[in-house]
């Protein structure tokens, strides 16, 4: 009964999966897949260029939402703006990379709860003030900070700001993960009132802000074992 | 509209095709013309957009990746200001840089709130299709003007500021955009299809535990694989949640769908594919390694996947 279904185009799948492991690079992985992926479906040339063109149009949005913010950030790095912050954070006795990063986990995933989900990002909140002040109260404690803890701060740093986000704008009743999900299940004949889809997402929200804090709690004790070796 | 998002298109279409005449002016590059061309191509799509035909486009993304692929995409030099100079300039401006950086979450945020349903002469004021885009394109503007007053620099030099981050990332801007076009191509080909019959055939759910696993962890895996939770959600609902959870089982289906999207999202951290998350941020922080924010993230989601299993198993009557 399931002979309809072509399993071929998988070999795309398997392409990315062998690439990456491959180490190869991406860009070149993907290209190759999609050509894969084009054959695989019994796409001529044309055809498959047509949909991968429409497909890159189409998707312009997506980047954009990293390059709008570029200038302004990047003269005010110019003028001083990451030093400013890596000063600042330096001057409060209490603060620790760990804290301050569960502090930012909190705000993060309750403002996108609320649905304010751009207030955060990866180039305009994470690369000018959440990872230096990260950087900033860690050196300020362990002057001699190693490289390899540097940027294992800055990446847990980037982590957070996407933890806190993806599990916190699920449980925001407008969101459009909410909607596609109603939209699937009415196509099954399954009425979902939206507002329990958003509350039966709290467990798991609250359990992401466990599991991530207490790792950032942990992060803390690395960073001081690290001075010390 | 009278804000549409085409006009945010033509204004990064300008960005782009400024690094491109930059890049070529820039002897330090040791490959100026590949990365030149690299960036006026980006830039074409942008300034073109839907007036492109499309197998122009696809010819252009291909060209594109070949360039990045082969080392064809590299950074120019860039001329900050003296580690002391900078060190003055932050002590006296101080507690201001932090001004503009806030501008930008606090106009996105005002205007995609209130201002989403505000109309003159019967045209929205912004896109309602893309209105957090919108407002967040208002919030840069608005934030690189406050730069620009604050720091008496002219927005040209914001420019070559954009230049120095873009140059940063590199190839890596581009990737997430190809990466979404792959997603589009494999809905096409109906690789979904494929991995959802893979699922169902070979795998005996009998077992009211297996059946929950399956479905969480095929939600992660395939979000793995797509680089997107939206992706994963109707092939895996329609595949396991709905006919084995909800009718086999009688599972609650708002827990069923909300647990199904944050496993998902668990895969989502784990997965180069979703680039905009994972790998632009480590080549925007300029870590050395370009999975390490996957790294930091994997001992976050591979316990939160195992917390959702649970979750669902035991509330599922609820």
């Amino acid at each position: 009964m399931h002979t309809a279904v072509n399993l071929w185009p998988l070999l795309g799948v398997a392409v990315i999966v062998v690439g990456f492991l491959l180490r190869a690079h991406p860009v070149l992985v993907v290209v190759v897949a999609c050509a894969v992926t084009g054959f695989a479906a019994a796409m001529d040339v044309e055809h498959l260029l047509g949909s991968l063109g429409a497909a890159f149009i189409k998707t312009r949005n997506l980047p954009l939402i990293y390059l709008l913010p570029l200038a302004a950030i990047g003269l005010l790095e110019r003028f001083g703006l990451r030093e400013h912050a890596q000063a600042g954070v330096a001057r409060i006795a209490a603060a620790t990379t760990g804290r301050l990063l569960i502090v930012y986990l909190f705000v993060r995933e309750g403002s996108a709860a609320l649905g304010l989900t751009s207030l955060g990002g990866q180039a305009s909140m994470v690369r000018p003030l959440v990872a230096p002040m990260a950087e900033g109260a860690a050196e300020a404690r362990y002057p001699a900070l190693s490289d390899r803890m540097r940027h294992r701060i800055r990446a847990m740093a980037a982590a957070t700001d996407n933890v806190g986000l993806f599990f916190g704008e699920d449980i925001f009743v407008a969101f459009g993960a909410i909607l596609l999900m109603q939209t699937i299940l009415r196509a099954e004949g399954i009425e979902v009132d939206p507002l329990h889809m958003a509350l039966w997402g709290i467990p798991t929200a609250v359990s992401a802000f466990i599991i991530h804090a207490w790792r950032l709690h942990r992060l803390d004790d690395a960073i001081g074992r690290d001075a010390i070796e | 509209m009278i804000l549409a998002v085409d006009l945010f298109y033509w204004l990064i279409g300008l960005l782009l095709a400024g690094v491109a005449i930059m890049a070529a002016r820039d002897p330090s590059n040791p490959r100026r013309w590949s990365t030149a061309l690299f960036w006026a191509l980006y830039a074409a799509l942008y300034l073109a957009g839907e007036a492109m035909p499309p197998v122009g486009a696809g010819a252009m993304m291909i060209l594109m990746a070949l360039i990045a692929g082969f080392g064809g995409v590299r950074a120019g030099g860039h001329l900050s200001l003296a580690g002391a100079a900078r060190a003055a300039s932050a002590r006296r401006l101080g507690h201001w840089l932090f001004l503009p950086a806030l501008v930008i979450p606090f106009v996105t945020i005002v205007f995609s709130t209130l201002l989403r349903d505000v109309r003159i002469d019967a045209r929205f004021l912004l896109d309602p299709k893309n209105l957090t885009l919108v407002s967040l394109g208002c919030g840069a503007v608005a934030a690189l003007a406050v730069a620009c007053w604050l720091t008496r620099a002219s927005p040209l030099q914001g420019a070559r500021e954009a230049r120095r981050l873009i140059d940063a990332i590199g190839w890596a801007l581009v990737l997430p955009h190809m990466l979404a076009v792959l997603g589009l191509l494999f809905a096409e080909a109906g690789v979904g299809k494929a991995v959802a019959h893979v699922v169902t055939d070979y795998i005996n759910m009998d077992s009211r535990f297996v059946a929950v696993a399956v479905y969480c962890i095929g939600m992660a895996l395939f979000t793995v694989v797509m680089g997107n939770g939206f992706a994963a959600f109707p092939v895996m609902a329609g595949g396991v949640g709905i006919p084995v959870l909800v009718h086999r089982y009688g599972a609650n289906a708002a827990l069923m769908a909300a647990i199904g999207m944050f496993s998902a999202y668990c895969g989502t951290l784990m997965t180069p594919m979703a680039a905009n998350f994972n790998i632009v941020p480590a080549a925007l922080l300029e870590l050395p390694d370009r999975n390490a924010v996957i790294k930091a993230q994997m001992p976050t989601a591979l316990p939160l996947l195992a917390a959702n299993i649970l979750l669902l198993y035991f509330l599922m009557y609820q």
